[in-house]
């Protein structure tokens, strides 16, 4: 009871007075499941890797003396005779906001204990994701196949844009289908009643990866693309 | 704002609504920055102010950030800040290293392409 009411009171400061008390009082730091907190530790890391490549693909593309090839042009795609600069990235954007607009419907819904319907968004978020991926196996595809892109070189220009497009974009295709697969994991488990007892923490921390998937393509989308 | 004990992240479903739809919109804006053709300081720009505001929104709203108590935001956005200064070290890295292939390695910038090469920034 002690223990209890003496939580209680760190929990009430807000603020930096918060802060100090969170980090210095002899307590848990974190008031959240530790799964929670590994997740965001993990979303950390995540954020160097792909930092580093970044930093690494601004590196070659500053370096390197042969001009780079036009993005815009290079994913271009001519729908019903119209030759639209960048559309396929466009809708592979939009696809992945979307989806993660339904992960917070359904972090939303396990929170409210609806089991089925949360399920059920999770499963549409993982549809989502399986469609990205899906559309950029055919970008990869056209780039391969029509236009003759390696990661050691292009007819395009400076090599290096297929050594940064195929890492890059290759490590973060990655992060999804993993994501499509801890979607429907915890989807299945969701639907089968796992968590009634439990908790639907487990949906958030999904929730958590699948954000921050959709995070690292906002900066992708930006200065690969776009730059 | 309902902020629970346990950790629980529970918002009106109103405000995931408006931040999925303020997305689209800025999607739709960075995607017309590159439609319009806006080339130099303005693309540059817009692309980064976009940038922002969507990895602002992700972070503050769908991933709970801006309910979540002072020791966790500082223990997650603090450190990338170091990245800044591997970005800045590589920069100034990249330009030296491409002054010196312009220079040396080069064989078009350094006779016929030269001067064509000059032109286009």
């Amino acid at each position: 009871m002690q223990e209890a009411t003496s939580t209680g009171s760190t929990i009430e400061q807000h603020g930096h007075a918060g802060l100090v008390a969170d980090w210095a009082a002899d307590k848990q730091t974190f008031t959240m499941p530790w799964g929670k907190a590994m997740m965001w530790i993990f979303l950390l890391s995540d954020t160097f890797i792909f930092s580093c490549f970044l930093t690494g693909y601004m590196s070659v593309r500053t370096t390197t003396t042969t001009p780079w090839p036009v993005p815009s042009e290079v994913f271009a795609l001519t729908i019903a005779g119209h030759h639209i600069p960048l559309i396929l990235i466009a809708i592979m954007t939009f696809i992945l906001i979307s989806s993660s607009g339904s992960m917070a419907m359904a972090v939303n819904c396990g929170y409210r204990g609806e089991r089925k319907k949360t399920a059920l968004l999770m499963v549409i978020t993982a549809l989502f994701g399986a469609s990205f991926v899906g559309m950029q196996a055919f970008e990869w595809t056209k780039l391969i196949v029509e236009e003759g892109i390696r990661p050691w070189g292009n007819p395009l220009g400076a090599p290096q844009f297929g050594s940064s497009f195929f890492m890059i974009t290759g490590f973060h295709g990655m992060h999804v289908s993993i994501g499509v697969i801890y979607l429907l994991v915890v989807a299945f488990k969701v639907w089968r009643g796992d968590y009634v007892s439990r908790g639907y923490e487990i949906v958030e921390i999904t929730g958590l990866y699948w954000h921050f998937v959709d995070l690292v393509w906002v900066f992708i989308f930006a200065f690969f693309y776009l730059w | 704002m309902s902020e629970h004990a346990e950790g629980q992240q529970q918002h009106p479903i109103a405000i995931y609504f408006w931040i999925w739809g303020l997305l689209f919109v800025l999607s739709t804006f960075s995607y017309l920055v590159d439609y319009f053709e806006f080339h130099g300081m303005v693309r540059w720009t817009l692309i980064l102010i976009f940038m922002f505001l969507k990895a602002g929104f992700i972070i503050a709203v769908f991933m709970h950030m801006m309910w979540e108590r002072l020791a966790l935001i500082y223990a997650i956005l603090l450190p990338p800040l170091l990245l800044l200064v591997l970005i800045g070290l590589m920069s100034v890295e990249g330009k030296y290293v491409n002054s010196i292939r312009s220079t040396f390695f080069d064989p078009p910038a350094a006779s016929a392409g030269h001067v064509e090469k000059s032109e286009t920034p």
